[in-house]
This record gives C-alpha cells, sequence and structure tokens, in this order.
C-alpha cells in the first residue's frame, strides 16, 4: 500500500514499536524559547545531560520587549529573568543561542527555517504549539509540553502515536488579495477549531503548489488551530530553492544527497488517507474572525452572523457568548467594525513576504490607529529595511519595532487595554489573549494594513484597486 | 514549562468526587491559565487560583459569578466539559494548575491533542464520552450540585450521579502510564541499546541531515 509524505518521514524515525502503535521516535532537531527556562533546570536536577547538545536551538521570543535591543534594556523582572535563564542554560549546557543582539535572533518559527535548521524529511519538536509551522519544509513538526521537552533533552526521542491522515486539497487559484492566511481561515471555517484533532494534515493542490513558502508557513502555522499538531506540505523545487545555502543546510555531496532523497518525499498516488476535504482557491475571499475561535471567521464582504439561525444550543450558546465577549452585533457588516490597534507580526505572519504584503497596502497613506509591526527576526527586520519598508511603514505613522512574539501573546509588554479591539495578523482571537479583556480579529498583514489606514475592517482588494 | 512535582505522579485506579460541570466549547489552555502567569514559579502560593482565572475573577480580584467559585462545586475534583477542551497553546502549566486543584479528571467530548498528553503526563485522566453524555453529565450535575462522578481506570468505566454508567477507550500506554506512575525518561532508558543501534544506521544512511556547521 502506498505512504504520505508524512508516513514516509515517519517511518524513517521509528527506534521501537509497542502495542497499539506507540511508538519510539528519533528526533532530528529540537527548537526552544525563552519559557523552558525551568526544564533546564529539572534535567539539571535530575542529573541528566543534553543527548545531542548540537541538535537543539535556543532563542529568546516570547518575553522580549519589541522596544529593546539588549537584555540590559529589558526592565528587571520576569521577561528579563526568562530571556537571561534561556542564555544561562545555553551556556551550561553547550547548545546554540541567538542572544538579542544577534541579527539571527527572531521568534523561534521564523529563524528555524530561515537558519536551515528546518529541513525537509526531517522530525522537529519544539515546546510551542505552533511548531506545526515547519511543516511547510516538507518535515515531520509539532509541539510538544514541558515534560516531552525534557524527555527529547535527556532522549532525543519521543513516544508518539501516529496521527490520523488527513488531506486538504486546495483547487483553482487564489484571487488578487488572497493569501496563506485567508486559505487557512477558510479552511478552519469549515472543518471546525476541532476539525483536526488527532490528525496531521497534508496541504495540497494547485493553490498550494502556487503558495510561496511564506505562504505555506503560514498555512501549516494555524494547522493547529484546526486541532492539529502537525501540517505538512511535500518539499517541491520551491523547498529545495528555499533550503539551498542556508546556514545549517548541508553542502556539497551531502546537499546532493539530500536533494535526491527529497525527491522522493511525496504522497503515493494509492496513500490512504482517513479524511480528505477539498476546497477551492478560487472562491476564497480575504477572511476576518468575529469570534473567539478561530472557527468563526468569513469573507469580509459578510455580517456577523445570528445565532438565532443556529440549530444545535450549545452553539447558539458559544456564539452568543462570544459576540457579548467581542461586544458584536447580529447583522453588523464587518466592514463597519472600527478598530483600536493593528499588530502586524507573530510566527503566522511576520516574514518578509508578510512585511512586503503590508508595506504595499500601507505605502502613501496614514495609519488610523496605532499600529505595530512587528518583523519575524533580525534577518526579517534588515531586509525588510534594505527594500525600504521601514520607512513606509514609519511615514505612514505606525511603529517599526525589534523581534519577538510581541501582541500575538502578550507577554513582553505589548498588549491591548481592556476592551481594545485589534485587527491582527497573528493566529488566536481567544479571550484575553492579548491582554486581560482584549478584542482580538484574526486578518491576513494586507487586511490589517487596510484595517490601519482606514480604522475599520476593509477589503483589501477594493483599496488596492483605488491607486 | 515549570516542572511542579519531581515526585512519582499519584497512580490512578478508582475515584470518586464531586465532579463540575463546565459549559465551554473549544476551552482553549490561555482560558485555563491566562499566558501572563506562565513565568511564576509552581510554589506560587497564589497559583491554585490561575485556573481558569479570567473566567473566575474580576480585575480588582473578586469573585465572578463562575460554577467553580460557587459550593460544592468549589470541592470539585473532576471537569465534565464541551469540545475541544485545552485546545491551542502546548503550555503543560494547564495541566499543573488543574493538578493544583486537585482535578484529577476531565471529562470531555474532544480535547486538543497537546493538552491531552500532557495531562496523562501529569496523572490527570482525560476521559473521552459522546457530546450526548457530556451533556447529560453536566445536566444531572447542574441539577444535583455536589453530585459525585466515579471512575475506574482499569475497566474503563464513569459512573454517573444516576448509577448509569459509560465506558471510555483509552490507548493501552496512556493507561499502563496513569495506573502506574512511571518516569518516562527511565522508561526509555531501558532501550539505550535499541537507540543507539538506530542512531548508527541512521546517522549513515542520512548523514546529510547531521549539523556539522
Amino acid at each position: 500500500m502506498g505512504k504520505t509524505v508524512f508516513e514516509k518521514i515517519w517511518d524513517q524515525h521509528v527506534i521501537v514499536e509497542r502495542d497499539e502503535g506507540d511508538v519510539l521516535l528519533y528526533i532530528d532537531r529540537h527548537l526552544t524559547h525563552d519559557l523552558h527556562f525551568r526544564a533546564f533546570h529539572a534535567l539539571k536536577a535530575k542529573g541528566l545531560k543534553l543527548k545531542e547538545p548540537r541538535k537543539l536551538f535556543g532563542v529568546p521570543d516570547h518575553s522580549v520587549p519589541t522596544t529593546a535591543k539588549t537584555v540590559d534594556q529589558i526592565p528587571e523582572g520576569e521577561m528579563r529573568e526568562a530571556v537571561e535563564g534561556l542564555a544561562s542554560a545555553a551556556d551550561e549546557l553547550g547548545f546554540i543561542h541567538y542572544p538579542m543582539t544577534d541579527d539571527r535572533h527572531g521568534i523561534v518559527h521564523v529563524v528555524g527555517p530561515e537558519q536551515g535548521i528546518t529541513l525537509p524529511g526531517l522530525t522537529l519538536v519544539c515546546g510551542d504549539s505552533h511548531t506545526s509551522t515547519h511543516g511547510a519544509l516538507g518535515c515531520i513538526s509539532f509541539g510538544i509540553g514541558s515534560t516531552e521537552v525534557q524527555h527529547v533533552m535527556a532522549t532525543q526521542t519521543l513516544w508518539q502515536r501516529k496521527p490520523n491522515m488527513m488531506r486538504i486539497n486546495l483547487t483553482g487559484e487564489l484571487g488578487f488579495g488572497v493569501s496563506g492566511k485567508d486559505i487557512v481561515l477558510a479552511i478552519i471555517a469549515e472543518i471546525g477549531a476541532a476539525g483536526g484533532t488527532g490528525y496531521a494534515i497534508e496541504f495540497a493542490g494547485n493553490a498550494i503548489d502556487a503558495l510561496s513558502m511564506e505562504g505555506r508557513m503560514t498555512l501549516c502555522n494555524m494547522s493547529i488551530e484546526a486541532g492539529a499538531r502537525s501540517g505538512i506540505v511535500a518539499p517541491d523545487d520551491k523547498t529545495i530553492e528555499y533550503c539551498a545555502g542556508r546556514p545549517f543546510a548541508p553542502t556539497g555531496e551531502d546537499w546532493d544527497l539530500a536533494v535526491d532523497y527529497w525527491g522522493t518525499l511525496c504522497s503515493d498516488d494509492d496513500a490512504k488517507y482517513n479524511k480528505e476535504v477539498t476546497l477551492d482557491g478560487d472562491n476564497i475571499a480575504p477572511m476576518v474572525t468575529w469570534g473567539n475561535s478561530p472557527q468563526w471567521a468569513l469573507p469580509i464582504t459578510e455580517s456577523i452572523p445570528n445565532p438565532s439561525d443556529e440549530s444545535d444550543p450549545l452553539v447558539r450558546a458559544d456564539m452568543t457568548a462570544a459576540l457579548d465577549y467581542m461586544d458584536l452585533k447580529p447583522g453588523m457588516a464587518l466592514s463597519d467594525i472600527k478598530v483600536d490597534t493593528v499588530f502586524i507580526g507573530a510566527c503566522t505572519n511576520s516574514r518578509i513576504e508578510d512585511m512586503r504584503a503590508a508595506a504595499k497596502v500601507a505605502k502613501g497613506r496614514r495609519a488610523a490607529v496605532r499600529t505595530l509591526v512587528v518583523p519575524g527576526s533580525g534577518l526579517v527586520k534588515k531586509q525588510a529595511e534594505a527594500e525600504g519598508l521601514d520607512s513606509i511603514f514609519l511615514d505612514a505613522g505606525m511603529e517599526w519595532r525589534e523581534p519577538g512574539c510581541s501582541m500575538c501573546v502578550a507577554m513582553n509588554g505589548d498588549m491591548l487595554a481592556p476592551g481594545e479591539r485589534s485587527a491582527s495578523t497573528s493566529n488566536r482571537n481567544f479571550r484575553g489573549r492579548q491582554g486581560l479583556g482584549s478584542r482580538t480579529h484574526l486578518v491576513s498583514p494586507a487586511m490589517a494594513a487596510a484595517a490601519a489606514v482606514t480604522g475599520h475592517f476593509t477589503d483589501v482588494r477594493r483599496l488596492e484597486q483605488v491607486t | 514549562m515549570t516542572l511542579l512535582r519531581e515526585e512519582k505522579l499519584n497512580p490512578f485506579t478508582t475515584f470518586a468526587a464531586i465532579a463540575v460541570p463546565i459549559d465551554i466549547a473549544n476551552c482553549d489552555t490561555d482560558q485555563i491559565i491566562p499566558a501572563r502567569f506562565l513565568r511564576r514559579p509552581g510554589n506560587d502560593p497564589a497559583y491554585k487560583n490561575f485556573l481558569l482565572h479570567d473566567l473566575r475573577f474580576n480585575e480588582d480580584g473578586s469573585e465572578k459569578d463562575f460554577v467553580f467559585n460557587k459550593e460544592p462545586f468549589r470541592q470539585g475534583r473532576i471537569f465534565v466539559t464541551d469540545v475541544n477542551w485545552g485546545c491551542g497553546s502546548s503550555r503543560e502549566n494547564a495541566a499543573h494548575v488543574l493538578d493544583k486543584n486537585g482535578i484529577r479528571s476531565v471529562i470531555a467530548p474532544s480535547f486538543g491533542d497537546i493538552h491531552f498528553t500532557n495531562c496523562v503526563k501529569n496523572g490527570i485522566l482525560p476521559i473521552r464520552l459522546s457530546s450526548k453524555d457530556c451533556e447529560t453529565l453536566r445536566r444531572q450535575l447542574r441539577d444535583n450540585p455536589g453530585a459525585e462522578i466515579a471512575l475506574d481506570l482499569e475497566t474503563q468505566s464513569v459512573t454517573g450521579p444516576d448509577q448509569a454508567r459509560y465506558s471510555f477507550e483509552i490507548n493501552a500506554f496512556d493507561k499502563h502510564r496513569l495506573m502506574k506512575g512511571l518516569d518516562e525518561i527511565s522508561l526509555t532508558m531501558e532501550f539505550a541499546e535499541e537507540i543507539s543501534d538506530f542512531v548508527e544506521v541512521y546517522k549513515k544512511r542520512f548523514h546529510w541531515a547531521e549539523l556539522r556547521a
């Protein structure tokens, strides 16, 4: 029987198998950030060492203020302690760490692919649910908890069960103004926030083939918001071109061997999927979420739904509670919703292509509301500045910040005030995610910039036609 | 992130306790423990109150009208909830904070995959029952505050307040982990030879995947 790309990679990493399909899986890459420093202490307390220190990479991202360039500029307290804790663990245990002063510093899920740490065919884990991002390069990647983090540190392995296989086929062609973010929001709206639970999602089809690597990373990043720990896109020429020449990518003969192997990493025609979903890329419009789960997403041309139209009483109650929290009324046009703050960044949308998409809309316009633009890494920041994107944002009255997770998780001082409403390129619109009482609407970078310059949600396709 | 317990986990066999109906769908781990508490030390005396904090407390610290704030539900040690409990962030603190409150089991139609695993690793039994059964149990708990639910992991059964029995599925390895409270790193170390044999072959075959930079 044929295999999916996920199964091909999985099978190469199985060390032992127990009853009921529990396997001990070999882990090629382990990434870490500033919220795991206590796991290092625990490891030490148990008298354990890193099994393969070279395969662990750390970067502080959650606790990094986007106004600080060095650790010294972080005020004394929890944030600084977390950033310093990671640095001292890296020194002590001997793994590579990119401090804030290093251009390679940034959000862990931006840094991995950027440095060639993430490569097709590998298994990669990190104590962060958005580790699904890396699957865009054709590898198995998933988020783990802190007990599993310690297990990987000590053994370079993990006990896992193979997830069910789901394929999402994106046919057709994306329209103007439609991005990877809109695709993934449309998918989650279709299958639900638990639609992918227990599955690894493979994204395939014309619209995925045509998508840039950055777009694929956005897509895989939010697999977890559909419930799937892993998303994957089979590697193709675009993937190989993206990996070539990156600092940790193989070179010479090893590169040739790798490329040969990557060529075999496609799903067989007779591979079996437990579930298949097909969406037509032609029909996807720029999306906006309105509730407190990413599944509550609609095209910008729509209005807030009426819970009374919903037959399931539990769903109806959930919708009503969300509208109450979000301070929205049924029937209100999405384009009539005013925003207080715009956030462009996060591991979902902080790569160079995202910066370009936002800058294209911001160019020659003025932000009507507070807008934070936070590049995903020092290298993205540098590239954006080389292209003059920073000047476009600054001229538009937007803030151009230092890299980090920032207002996606609001653990670094960047947050909304209670009751404030954002247009955000991040991945979660949960209650309080961007600060206590915050109201988050998820959108693409172009849609975020359109909301910034108009002060309300605006169909970027109209805005762009005007210019 | 924070390791709250170094000791062996409490082995799980049978358990009966007051159960709490949590009528929230898609209750993400940001609700279970908000991100602003993630850097707090595990021995923070306030840690217990971080559980479902923003659903339970106002900004001034006063209590909201929330089921887990009320007697006798406050004494509850089992949660019964709706779909997709613990979706979202991988923060294991969500399992730690349940544990800090003595919650030994969560019954739901579905769980976030990462949170499910984190629960098992912290000796908390996640039980999947159908939406309909969860709804029935929640209704009974609302109607009879303080009613108990009994769990038997060995026979994989739940007994509701009305003595109705429900059976549940659980993976054999997870069951073993919960019943024995085993330390997984030690278990894996027993496969040291298999691991080193594997790695030797793997590194030859996938030489390109080794990091030399």
